[in-house]
């Protein structure tokens, strides 16, 4: 039965645009599952590899930027972003990368939340570019209607938990969580931690920087304040993982649940409206201090028992 | 010779705000080398502290200088506080991400910045002291000067103040036994516990005092800038780039920094412009971190070793 | 195969090794050779040097002066995981167990070095666990491990990357007697069983000269000597730096 979990939840979600639900309500669960992606692609480099960022914006933004700019430049539709912020978001990976992969800990926590400000300031300054503080606007909307939209973001949502299942039971997966205990150990024991905390940065930052290539269509526009923010996006996503569950599968899913849902109902408060960032860095700090791995809590070494039950089974029945 | 000018002119500026980035850095440094905690709210500390002085110009007349001595106090036992029942609960428990304190204090700024912006609005606000435009002139003491150079009186008045309240800290830190055993548990923790040093009263003090020393820097900046609520982001980069440029955790390191900083900020205002201020520190920040890690404090060391 | 061992009988050649640490000379003008199948003991006081000897040959530190020699290839500027990768593996005196996961997928994260998919690690994980008695072990956190079963953890995630040469670093160190023998039998049936070449450091000297063929004793960062255990024994040097030690402290 928890197998089919997975299937059972995808499948609902499909038949939901069809409920006749709200615009509204469409829209925050839109929001919900984009905000599942970056989770998720966070939770690879960050729960499972253990190098914490607090700069995901700059993906974000970058695959936001992507799509804006093929439209702003070359005419074209801003969804050809999705496949070309594949490359994009590769290549500044593999150039934050090395910037910063170099660095342990908190050094690095701090790099990348270098590397997040100054994508947003370069974006800012960038003006003949990037349009600067206007930002993009793309006049024409592919459609009204949420419906579609709903459909592509959860195909993403669905194929990143796919990817990360499959990543993280493998070869990789093992790589990235042995970083994450004792890299020097690791280190001695063979494995390239290097090379593998640059995969897991790559996975991650590609998956972002999709995640903010629809973004783009969506919402149709954005300027660096939207999608290179330090505390609305870096941190947010950070409080995301964390309130779910670092490194487990369906942690980020729920951290963006909530965290939608929480954002909304605070924004929708009479008098606490302007202060929502207030009633969030409460609520971070709570978190912090009651529950630090979050709602999905527990065993991290357990994600492997589904996979290890079933090759017993097999082998049993062989 | 008009080059020359602006260049000593620069110069001196720089020099003047190192002075007091110093004295932002120096809280940040002792907080990190006595807890390994980076505060990311520490601008944050200090723009309460600036608002703190504010409000007691505007309601009570009272001088920015002379409120030195009521914002710092009030901030280190805010600090105090933050550690003992924050930080402390934080640093028992054992969780996945060891970056907890770190993200707890990201959330101590949310929280301060946005009631600040709440409370006081986004508007740019100043303090007009009567010496703010007051300057002393080279041209005054040698009246045949080839070059012309203005020491603005609030910013030397700023910069003399926190050389001294830097040099009381350097006393307080190797001549008493508190300063000793503060640095005694920066530099072994569980040696310090084992010899009989109340770690957790010493983790107190220093938070305490790293919030008063941003408390002094964010009132002796009053005269000189102008205040708004996301001023507390903006130091706090300027906190965090200087210990990394300095050496994280060193006191020494965090006091050649902000000398370095504030001249390197300086120049780049005068020659390149102010836009990308923000860039070049981070670009500075970055480019320590990759290729001297250790900061200057490390060259120092290396040298001192190689005699 | 057997014409190649007649000829480089040395599997390790540690040449005039130097490390400085800034102005601090940890290891000065060291050599010695590792011959193949042999146990070779590393001992000296503390301080000598012999952690640091480990760092040098595992690729952590490159050396200041000097050179190591695996095979015959100069292996001095590689990176630990390179030079695992060519057959050297070690343990750590601080044990590092990769503490959220369980025994197995300790060792299952280091055979995936040899083996290319999950199943093939798995087995060879489960046969190493065997060998060092920890199978009944295999699913608990090995966080929750007692010192005894942590440290030949170590040695079995060492020996599932299928190494030539593996270095152990204080395996003994804070173990009851019981548990002694057992390791004791575990290194034996290492260089038996599997023919793996052992360079050992420990400081339990009746462990060392029991399991050695030869032993080459540091002190402050210098070898002083170099023979078989009855040699060592009653070499006046070797007495005197522990003796000295025990004077001086």
């Amino acid at each position: 039965m928890k197998k089919f979990l997975p299937l059972i939840i995808f499948a609902i979600l499909v038949i939901v645009p069809l409920m006749g639900l709200s615009t509204y309500t469409m829209h925050l669960l839109i929001l919900v599952l984009t905000w599942s992606v970056i989770g998720m692609a966070w939770n690879i480099l960050g729960g499972y590899t253990g190098q914490v960022s607090f700069g995901h914006a700059a993906f974000f933004g970058m695959g936001a930027y992507t799509s804006g700019m093929l439209y702003l430049h070359f005419g074209i539709s801003a969804w050809w972003g999705l496949p070309v912020s594949i490359v994009v978001l590769t290549a500044l990976s593999l150039i934050i990368g090395y910037i910063c992969l170099r660095l342990r800990g908190a050094y690095f926590a701090l790099a990348t939340l270098a590397l997040g400000e100054i994508c947003r300031v370069t974006a800012e300054n960038l003006v003949k570019i990037t349009g600067g503080n206007m930002g993009i606007l793309i006049n024409e909307r592919t459609w009204v209607e949420k419906t579609w939209f709903f459909y592509i973001i959860l195909l993403i949502a669905a194929a990143t938990y796919i990817l990360i299942r499959i990543v993280i039971g493998s070869k990789l997966g093992y790589c990235f969580v042995a970083i994450r205990e004792d890299q020097d150990a690791a280190e001695s024991l063979g494995i390239d931690t290097t090379f593998y905390k640059t995969i897991s940065l790559c996975l991650s930052g590609v998956l972002t920087g999709i995640a903010g290539a629809f973004y783009m269509n969506y919402m149709g526009y954005i300027d660096p304040s939207i999608v290179f923010p330090l505390f609305d996006i870096s941190i947010v996503v950070v409080m995301v993982v964390m309130i779910g569950g670092a490194a487990t599968f369906w942690g980020p899913v729920i951290g963006s649940i909530i965290m939608v849902f929480l954002a909304e109902v605070i924004r929708s408060l009479p008098y606490i409206g302007a202060a929502h960032q207030t009633i969030f860095g409460i609520i971070l700090i709570l978190i912090i201090i009651f529950l630090p791995n979050g709602i999905v809590a527990g065993n991290f070494f357990k994600f492997l028992t589904p996979w290890k039950m079933k090759w017993r089974q097999k082998k049993a029945s062989l | 010779m008009a080059q020359l000018e602006l260049f000593f002119q620069t110069l001196i500026s720089g020099f003047l705000l190192g002075g007091l980035y110093a004295l932002i850095a120096l809280g940040m440094a002792l907080i990190m080398g006595v807890m390994r905690v980076i505060n990311l709210a520490h601008g944050d500390l200090m723009m309460v502290a600036m608002y703190i002085a504010y409000g007691l110009f505007i309601f009570l007349g009272i001088d920015p200088y002379v409120s030195v001595f009521i914002a710092a106090p009030t901030l280190f036992l805010f600090g105090a506080g933050v550690q003992k029942f924050l930080l402390t609960p934080v640093m028992k428990v054992e969780s996945i991400l060891p970056h907890n304190q770190v993200i707890l204090t990201v959330g101590l700024a949310m929280v301060l910045s946005n009631l600040a912006t709440v409370l006081f609005t986004g508007n740019y606000r100043s303090v007009p002291v009567k010496y703010a435009s007051s300057a002393w002139y080279l041209t005054d003491i040698w009246k045949d000067s080839p070059i012309e150079l203005s020491l603005s009186m609030p910013w030397t008045l700023s910069f003399v103040i926190a050389v001294i309240i830097t040099i009381a800290l350097w006393l307080f830190l190797s001549k008493t036994d508190t300063g000793k055993s503060i640095r005694a548990t920066a530099q072994d923790f569980d040696a310090s516990l084992l010899m009989g040093v109340n770690v957790n009263r010493m983790r107190m003090l220093t938070f305490g005092i790293g919030s008063a020393l941003v408390a002094c820097a964010g009132c002796l900046f009053v005269p000189i800038y102008y205040l708004y609520p996301s001023l507390g982001r903006q130091f706090t980069n300027v906190g965090f780039v200087i210990t990394v440029i300095g050496g994280m955790g060193s006191t020494n390191g965090a006091v050649i920094g902000g000398l370095i900083l504030g001249i390197f900020e300086s120049m780049t205002a005068s020659y390149i412009g102010m836009g990308w201020a923000p860039v070049g520190r981070f670009a500075v920040f970055v480019a320590v971190l990759v290729f001297l890690p250790g900061g200057i404090v490390s060259i120092l060391r290396k040298w001192r070793l190689g005699k | 195969m057997a014409a190649k061992e007649g000829i480089l009988m040395n599997l390790l050649e540690v040449k005039k090794v130097s490390m400085h640490f800034g102005g601090l000379a940890a290891l000065t003008d060291v050599s010695f050779e590792l011959k193949k199948q042999e146990i070779l003991g590393l001992i000296g006081p503390n301080g000598a040097g012999k952690t640091t000897m480990f760092n040098v040959i595992n690729g952590f530190y490159p050396p200041t002066k000097g050179d190591v020699y695996l095979r015959g290839q100069k292996i001095s500027k590689l990176k630990p995981h390179a030079i695992c990768k060519l057959g050297v593996s070690r343990t750590f005196q601080v044990v590092k167990p990769l503490q959220r996961m369980s025994v197995l997928d300790n060792v299952i994260a280091s055979a995936f070095l040899r083996k290319k998919n999950k199943v093939l690690a798995e087995e060879t994980a489960l046969e190493v666990l065997k060998f060092t008695n920890l199978y009944d072990d295999r699913n608990i956190v090995s966080k929750g491990l007692p010192l005894g079963k942590r440290k030949r953890l170590e040695i079995a995630r060492a020996l599932a990357t299928l190494p030539e040469i593996i270095l152990l670093d204080e395996s003994f160190a804070g173990l009851n007697p019981t548990e002694i023998n057992e390791q004791i039998e575990i290194v034996k049936k290492i260089r038996t069983a599997r023919g793996i070449t052992i360079l050992i450091i420990e400081h339990h000297m009746k462990v060392i000269m029991s399991i050695s063929d030869r032993i080459v004793v540091l002190n402050y960062g210098q070898k002083i000597a170099e023979g078989t255990p009855h040699e060592i024994g009653h070499n006046p040097s070797v007495i005197e730096a522990y003796l000295g030690e025990e004077h001086g402290a």
